[in-house]
């Protein structure tokens, strides 16, 4: 059995001016997978999903969704496709429940908005006009109304950005609950979290550039720091004996707290096995797996935060 | 087709929602007939060529809701749903392009309509309005006069890159015109020099036009203002289409 392909990318580039905001990206979302685009602001997420969206014309490359070309054939794919975009709104004085409506009379095979609401929880804030609604609330109404046409294939762009975490874990289960459906989702975040619990597959994005993808675990596993030990020890001892120990990458001490990192599957046991034969008492003893915010900062040296400064954003935005 | 019937409907009952727009194109006309009405009657004067204040005033105040809905209304709405990215929301669904202009066109027409129909009724009931002119003449003429306006209303929309800039442009334009062209106080009143500056505005010209239909003249008479708000018309529409923006 061959995996359908919903969303083909080869060398996509795109500039503003002298901003380069995607620099020959390639990748393909497989039918029916969550595919999550990762990095801060300003690395290209929003191009790269409004060049699949028919919004925007790529420089160069070839982008196919649905084996349709969005900038030549958006006529055709606009009614398969549902997208919720960044910087979008509704009129503000149009009631929930009309702008469902609406959005229904532009299509063909529409869902049946007051279903829809219901699954979305906003059965009761059918009547309230679009600009008195809550941000979350605004956020569950677009992804709505990226669903009303029962696509195959939705872009969500930065969908739980500026959401409590209530609200946040409410979308994701909402989007879980899309995929379930056998819909294609594709998504771009700076939320680490977000990516590591609702992707299948990631892409992370660094100044217009892929820099690495795969499945989150597959990520952490290969370019993460594998587990970090940390714990106190109130007598001194030499910590290089610890970094004989097989697996141990590095080892310091901070204070009164010694670090050691590592890959090896057993670590934690091997560590406190040595410091036992080494009869050293630690107190306070910690494990963490490393997470995708490891890796990004591996391969970008950059944390999540903007790696653009303002201007560049700025133009990135006009 | 079903999408820009709907589109259109949503826009009616949003407009309807905006007390300021649906004041100014439906109630500020009405309420300057009653006070202006009240105060010089409606009594033939030789002035106004043996009509009376509130017959030669009615073509001007039609005028004045025209370019209410096309220079303020209409640019401010279309500007705003750009600047709020309602226009990219709706660019990614199978919608026509036009559909949201031609929904807002439509919306504003038939407000503009209601506004027309409201002083000719109230004209009518209590300065016992006169109207020599041929109905349908002044129907056509009146169609003609807001798809040029409109025109206009959206080129600016189009050139401007801000709802507030739209907003200060309409407006800047809209005060000096509505009061030079005779449009919101009759021409008569205006010294001949501004009377012969005012001709560079369109709504003077809108003014013309609808006063000569509504005494009745023939319309053949007035063929370069036809062609002068044709131009107007034109320039506006090639303005629009080509800097037309989605955000």
């Amino acid at each position: 059995m061959t995996t359908r392909i919903a969303v083909d990318v080869q060398s996509l580039s795109k500039r503003y001016g002298d901003t380069i905001a995607a620099a020959d990206v390639s990748f393909e979302v497989r039918q029916g997978e969550i595919f999550g685009v990762l990095g801060p602001n300003g690395a290209g997420k929003t191009t790269v999903i409004e060049c699949l969206a028919t919004l925007r014309r790529p420089d160069r490359g070839r982008v196919r969704v649905l084996g349709l070309d969005p900038q030549r054939d958006a006529r055709a794919l606009r009614p398969r496709i549902g997208v919720q975009l960044q910087s979008a709104a509704l009129q503000e004085r149009i009631k929930l429940w009309e702008a469902l409506d609406l959005f229904a009379s532009f299509y063909r095979r529409a869902r049946d908005w007051r279903a829809l609401l219901t699954q979305l929880g906003l059965a009761e804030s059918a009547d309230i006009p679009f600009g008195r609604l809550s941000g979350g609330q605004k956020q569950r109404a677009f992804i709505g109304l990226a669903l009303i046409n029962q696509p195959e294939v939705v872009f969500l762009d930065e969908l739980t950005t500026s959401l409590d975490p209530h609200a946040r874990h409410a979308i994701w289960n909402l989007v879980q609950e899309i995929r379930e459906q056998g819909v294609t989702v594709f998504l771009t975040t700076h939320v680490m979290e977000e990516a590591e619990r609702l992707c299948d597959r990631v892409a992370i994005l660094s100044r217009g550039r892929i820099v690495a993808l795969d499945s989150p675990q597959h990520l952490v596993r290969v370019f993460g720091v594998g587990c970090r030990i940390s714990f106190s020890a109130p007598e001194p001892f030499d910590v290089r004996d610890l970094a004989a120990v097989a697996g141990v990458d590095r080892v310091e001490r901070v204070g009164e707290r010694v670090i050691v990192q590592g890959r090896s599957d057993g670590l934690v046991a091997d560590i406190v096995g040595s410091l036992t034969a080494m009869g050293v008492r630690c107190m306070d003893l910690r494990a963490e797996q490393a997470t995708l915010e490891d890796v990004f900062i591996e391969l970008t040296g950059e944390t999540l935060r903007e790696t653009r400064t303002e201007e560049e954003c700025e133009a990135l935005r006009s | 087709m079903r999408g820009i019937a709907k589109l259109t409907w949503v826009e009616a009952k949003l407009f309807c929602r905006e007390p300021l727009a649906a004041f100014f194109t439906l109630v500020f006309p009405v309420i300057l007939l009653l006070v202006f009405g009240s105060i010089f009657g409606n009594a033939p004067v030789p002035d106004y060529e043996g009509f009376g204040f509130v017959d030669a005033s009615i073509p001007g105040y039609a005028a004045l809701i025209i370019a209410t809905s096309g220079l303020l209304s209409l640019s401010t709405a279309v500007a705003g749903y750009r600047e709020q990215g309602v226009l990219r929301r709706l660019h990614v669904t199978p919608l026509h392009p036009g559909a949201v202009l031609l929904a807002q066109i439509v919306v504003m027409f038939a407000m503009t309509t209601i506004g027309m129909g409201l002083l000719v009724a109230i004209g009518r009931a209590i300065f016992a309005l006169k109207c020599p002119g041929s109905v349908p003449l002044i129907c056509v003429g009146f169609v003609f006069s807001c798809l040029c306006f409109f025109a206009l209303g959206i080129a600016l929309a189009s050139a401007v890159s801000s709802v507030r800039t739209a907003q200060a442009v309409g407006m800047a334009v809209f005060y000096p015109m509505i009061f030079l062209s005779g449009a919101a106080i009759p021409r008569e009143l205006l010294p001949d020099g501004v009377q012969r500056a005012a001709a560079v505005l369109p709504l003077t010209h809108v003014v013309t036009l609808l006063r000569a239909l509504w005494i009745g003249e023939a319309w053949t008479a007035h063929l370069g203002v036809i062609g002068l708000l044709t131009a107007v018309a034109a320039a506006s529409s090639a303005i629009a289409v080509r800097s037309f923006r989605w955000e």
